[in-house]
């Protein structure tokens, strides 16, 4: 079996809301993250790690994900990036991938 | 029943395209008339939400809009103190002494704290983002006009200085809101 199908396989494992949000935050791991990438069509580099961990750091002390402008403005991560790094929609993404749920912000 | 990958997809799609299955792509045309501080923020926040889930947006800067994306004017957006009832959520101001100088400056000075506490940026940052988010920014060609203002007057980000026509061309298909 190939690495791609291991993923898979986890992505079915854990449960999701209807849009594809993790249920449980403390069901996330790394390579959950990859998977969900995986399906998005994303491939996660360096800078993707240092959006979802930031993402995850504020969840954990909020318990809310992180507004895209709190992204960019405490990440060496610009705007311009997190559009390029998340195509179509950068904060729903970034939360998703970190296995947050959709974020409330409207910023 | 829906596999964790449809879920995931089914997002994907929404919004990527700003599709959902069976429907056409969604873009919003705003038109941003009014350049009072508090009138600023809506369709700045309105366009802001669209692009972060993936919908095309421009935004069409008009009449006392214009402020919004002049150079000069853009730091310096007020709130009318005058003949605004409902203008504080905290505390009222009565007509006769919100006409009283420096009244509209300290409370445009208040409202830019409270709109800086919630985390949202001031008019000429929001506007940078908006741009480097993908929206397409388009003054008005007859205030252009009616306020002297040429197009080194606009702040960078501005894609250009259109007509009603053009205006009216680019929004064929687009949902359009008024503010």
């Amino acid at each position: 079996m190939t690495t791609q199908n291991l993923e898979l396989d986890l992505l079915e494992t854990v449960e999701l809301d209807d849009e594809g949000y993790l249920i449980e935050a403390h069901d996330w791991k790394p390579r959950l993250a990859e998977a969900i990438a995986g399906v998005l069509g994303i491939d996660l580099t360096d800078k993707h790690w240092t959006v979802i961990r930031y993402a995850r750091d504020v969840h954990a002390q909020t318990g809310e994900a992180p507004t895209l402008r709190q992204i960019v403005q405490n990440t060496d991560v610009t705007m311009k990036e997190m559009y390029q790094l998340f195509p179509g929609g950068p904060a729903k993404y970034a939360a998703m991938i970190a296995g947050l749920k959709k974020p409330t912000g409207c910023i | 029943m829906t596999t964790n990958r449809e879920k995931i997809l089914g997002l994907k799609q929404t919004a990527e395209n700003g599709q959902t299955q069976g429907k056409k792509t969604r873009k919003l045309c705003i038109i941003c008339s009014k350049g009072s501080l508090d009138m600023a923020y809506p369709p700045l926040i309105l366009a802001n939400a669209a692009r972060m889930t993936g919908i095309e947006v421009d935004l069409f800067f008009t009449f006392w809009g214009m402020d919004i994306v002049t150079e000069s004017k853009v730091d310096h957006l007020h709130i009318a103190t005058v003949g605004n009832p409902n203008m504080h959520p905290k505390f009222h101001i009565p007509t006769m002494i919100g006409g009283l100088p420096g009244m509209s400056s300290m409370a445009s000075a208040m409202m830019r704290k409270e709109i800086g506490d919630l985390g949202f940026p001031p008019v000429r940052e929001f506007i940078e983002m908006l741009h480097d988010a993908g929206a397409r920014l388009w003054a008005c060609k007859m205030s252009a006009d009616m306020m002297d203002v040429v197009e080194p007057d606009l702040l960078e980000q501005v894609d250009g200085v259109i007509g009603a026509i053009e205006f009216v061309e680019m929004s064929e298909d687009a949902q359009v809101i008024f503010v």
